[in-house]
């Protein structure tokens, strides 16, 4: 049966009735999947929760233990079976490569198969498993830099700009606005990996995860809260993350002479860096870039392609010229300007 | 070229102006001559041509990209050069590897390209580039560099660089032009001082604060002298024996767009004052100014129906002799020697009023509101020297009151330059029986933070779209401020409002109890009833 006759969206979300299924709920709801960490897709309140374990503990440590009445740990590539058992829904978790823990969904019912992809990208990230091709006959896909102008750039140059500007600048804290899941780590391992293995200083509001990154056996390197340094004059010359609502806020003020940086997919678009008052932009995203949905949408092949959260007009369009049946799907409530990019 | 694009991609993201400064003051010194004049001229906004029509961009990159996709990204991005910056890809195998032209070249090569060169020139420029090189060059060649540094700014750095006071720069600005390489030799102490004094040039004006209510009730009105603030267009008439010209208020020649006015002058002086519609000593409406605003070459026909008029209300200089260094009330003896003695019909000497005490001054003040060729008063210090630019305390303005009126958003649309991406212009409409009608649009009024909140709840409340404009459910009321209101014929609602800006947001307010269209029509009544 096509999944129009079984999926809808509701106030909560995507909604799948015959299993009784929200898939990333914003509102509490009886039965979620969720497909990673990012708050405009993991909310606490929900009675039974599914997800990848890495997710799940994200969750708790963001929500605390009691963030739902039940979890469900899901392994990838493990089907579980859902709703009636004469005529059930095969739901199925893909690795979707956007941050730790984060999946897509498969759910199978009565012969057709639909994937949605929640948040993915298709670069090398050492903190998760790449997205994995899963055939299908409708495809969601987030269109978060759905438009052919934006294309990102290897990570390894954006981070020479940072340790160039170390260079030019010694006498400057580099503050660099990082989103506190995903986007910080990574950062922090590109570091890493580009030979930088000073300390580096994070913001209060980073360290649980951080930690819980370390837990998953990811190193990070040296990592000191910002809240240990007693002189803070001794962070001139040093890098300091920190989440992107801090960099304007009081609490950059005692840091010397900073040097406002940002790393986020969106600051390829000038006047997006300028309004956050970013001195040096990094463009490190965490979700596809433009050829990437391209590629994807063609390695993926699905009948029909549904596009949500992001540029949707211009990805749906697209799918359309490639000869996909293609669809926007109008959901509130992710806002994912605000957390990812 | 790249030392160029370096300069504006620091320029464009750093937020201080000494350090701006700094940047320009160190590209000065690391840059020969002619290339660094041209940069000063690109920031400054002085350059005299396009390199190429956006028209020409526009159509490169669709031979690249889909038309709707470039739609749809110019329409997120909300600027033109840097959606085709961003959008190109190179289209030969292996472009020149050679370095960039510098900017007195690129200067050069397109001036001297005729039409059909324009386009293979552009398209291998920005075959060698990269995404930001590409976007200066655009914003270059398209005169549309806005890197936060203004035209006056560029003055006070080039004062510094050369250490001269920036009123020097301020008088020889509008007698050179780019590349300036005298203008710099004499900056680097390496030439003489440019000498100017027979050009026909603009001087820059001087300009009034908005007036503050505490300073309105401590002003002793016998020091200060009090006109009409009329509702034309500040202009600067300059005769000189090399010749005449009008200049708007930024420097701009206009003089084409005005033969009759010019045509009747013969005195030598710069004269400072209001153009207007005028019918013998009768002012016209701004609406009417407009038409011959618009016009570069006027009909005789035009000109007859609405002749060009000048109320002058101060004297730069007169017969050669430089009136700036003299007090206000001095400048103002002058000219009306000067006007009883002067032979055209199209000058005007402006009217002061002579209120003695406060309390005269505000009812005056709400006397001339009620004519509506009259924006408000101008208080001018009788002490003032004519200083160009805003300094303090010496000129105000005291505008009328605005009108408002409870409206309802209806459409809104992506802003463009630092709001790019931001839903920021909005459509709004006052109700018709129970239909709204759009009665205007408002760009401004509100805070960074009300534009989020605004830009958000564009998202959440949108139930169509035309092209780049999002139809919202009609449910946020806003009250607009506008400074009048005037019977249209181009509009549904039969009116248009005149500078309207967003004065609050009232997210308390249901829609349904918005204005009435009866209610914005009885303000024109109101308006313009004398």
């Amino acid at each position: 049966m096509h999944p129009e006759n079984w999926m809808s969206i509701e106030p909560a979300g995507l909604y799948c009735a015959p299993a009784d299924l929200y898939i990333d709920p914003i509102q509490p709801v009886c039965n979620a999947v969720v497909t990673h960490g990012h708050a405009d897709h993991a909310r606490a309140g929900h009675e039974h929760v599914y997800a990848t374990a890495q997710t799940l503990a994200i969750m708790k440590t963001r929500y605390g233990e009691d963030m739902a009445k039940r979890t469900i740990p899901l392994f990838y590539e493990s089907p579980v079976v859902l709703g009636d058992i004469d005529d059930p829904v095969t739901m199925t978790l893909f690795p979707a490569g956007h941050i730790l823990g984060s999946s897509q969904v498969l759910l199978e019912y009565r012969g057709s198969r639909l994937v949605i992809s929640g948040d993915y990208k298709r670069r090398p990230d050492p903190t998760c498993e790449p997205f994995k091709i899963t055939p299908c006959d409708v495809f969601i896909t987030e269109a978060t830099f759905g438009l052919p102008v934006f294309t990102h750039p290897p990570i390894s140059k954006e981070i020479d700009k940072l340790l160039s500007s170390l260079r030019v600048f010694p006498d400057r804290c580099h503050l660099v606005g990082t989103y506190a899941l995903g986007k910080c780590q990574r950062v922090l391992i590109a570091l890493r990996e580009a030979g930088y293995h000073q300390p580096v200083f994070v913001h209060g509001a980073l360290l649980k995860l951080c930690n819980l990154y370390k837990q998953e056996g990811i190193d990070l390197g040296d990592i000191i809260p910002v809240s240990e340094v007693e002189n803070k004059s001794t962070l001139a010359g040093k890098i300091v993350l920190a989440p992107p609502s801090a960099l304007a806020d009081r609490w950059s003020r005692s840091l010397p002479n900073v040097r406002t940086v940002m790393a986020s997919g969106w600051m390829q678009i000038r006047a997006r860096a300028r309004q956050r008052q970013v001195e040096l932009p990094l463009i490190i995203s965490d979700h596809c870039d433009w050829p990437e949905l391209v590629q994807t949408l063609d390695e993926v092949s699905p009948k029909e392609v549904w596009v949500t959260h992001g540029r949707e007009d211009a990805l749906t369009y697209q799918a359309t010229q490639m000869g996909f049946k293609a669809k926007a799907l109008s959901m509130i409530g992710y806002d994912d300007e605000e957390e990812t990019g | 070229m790249e030392a160029f694009s370096d300069l504006l991609e620091q320029l464009y993201f750093t937020s201080s102006n000494n350090a701006k400064a700094a940047l320009i003051e160190d590209y000065l010194k690391r840059t020969p001559d002619p290339d660094r004049g041209w940069a000063i001229a690109a920031i400054a906004g002085e350059l005299r041509f396009d390199f190429f029509k956006r028209n020409t961009i526009k159509t490169l990159v669709l031979e690249q990209v889909d038309d709707a996709l470039f739609a749809m990204s110019y329409d997120y991005v909300g600027e033109m050069s840097e959606t085709v910056a961003h959008l190109w890809q190179p289209t030969e195998e292996a472009p020149d590897p050679s370095p960039l032209p510098g900017l007195h070249a690129l200067v050069e090569s397109f001036s001297n390209a005729n039409r059909t060169e324009v386009k293979p020139l552009l398209t291998s420029l920005l075959n060698r580039m990269t995404a930001a090189q590409r976007w200066a060059l655009l914003k270059l060649g398209t005169r549309g560099l806005r890197v936060g540094v203004s035209a006056r700014s560029i003055k006070h750095i080039l004062a510094r660089y050369g250490g001269v006071d920036v009123g020097e720069i301020e008088a020889l600005w509008h007698g050179v032009a780019p590349p300036y390489a005298e203008l710099l030799s004499w900056l680097d102490g390496k030439g003489e001082k440019p000498d100017i004094s027979g050009e026909v040039t603009f001087h820059p004006v001087m300009l009034a604060h908005p007036i503050d209510e505490e300073s309105r009730e401590s002003i002793d009105p016998t020091a200060w002298q009090i006109e009409p603030k009329l509702d034309g267009i500040r202009v600067q008439l300059v005769s000189k024996p090399n010749g005449k010209a009008l200049f708007s208020r930024t420097g701009d020649d206009i003089s084409h767009g005005f033969p009759d006015l010019l045509d009747t002058i013969e005195h030598m002086g710069v004269l400072d004052g209001e153009l207007l519609i005028m019918h013998g000593k009768d002012v016209d409406t701004f609406n009417q100014l407009q038409q011959r605003l618009n016009k570069r070459r006027p009909t005789k026909n035009l000109m007859q129906t609405l002749p060009a008029g000048m109320v002058v209300y101060d004297v730069l200089s007169l017969d050669g002799q430089s009136l700036t260094d003299l007090p206000l009330s001095a400048r103002r003896q002058a000219l009306e020697e000067f006007f009883e003695q002067q032979t055209s019909p199209r000058l005007h000497l402006s009217t002061c009023f002579t209120p003695s005490t406060t309390a005269a001054l505000n009812t005056l003040h709400q006397q001339v509101c009620e004519d509506t060729a009259v924006e408000g008063l101008m208080l001018k210090r009788k002490d003032s020297l004519y200083t160009s630019g805003r300094p303090k305390g010496q000129w105000y303005k005291w505008k009328r009151d605005p009108l408002l009126v409870d409206a309802v958003i209806m459409y809104a649309q992506r802003g463009h330059g630092k709001r790019s991406s931001y839903y920021s212009d909005f459509t709004f409409g006052a109700w018709q029986n129970d239909t709204l009608l759009p009665i205007g649009k408002a760009y401004s009024g509100f805070t960074d933070e009300e534009l989020k909140q605004l830009d958000n709840w564009v998202r959440r409340h949108t139930i169509g779209r035309f092209g780049p404009v999002k139809e919202v459910k009609k449910e946020l009321v806003v009250e607009v401020a506008f400074d009048a209101v005037h019977p249209s014929g181009r509009h549904k609602s039969g009116v248009a409002l005149r500078f309207p800006r967003i004065h609050r947001i009232r997210w308390d307010k249901p829609a349904v109890e918005a204005d009435r269209l009866d209610t914005v029509k009885s303000l024109i009544e109101a308006s313009q009833a004398d």
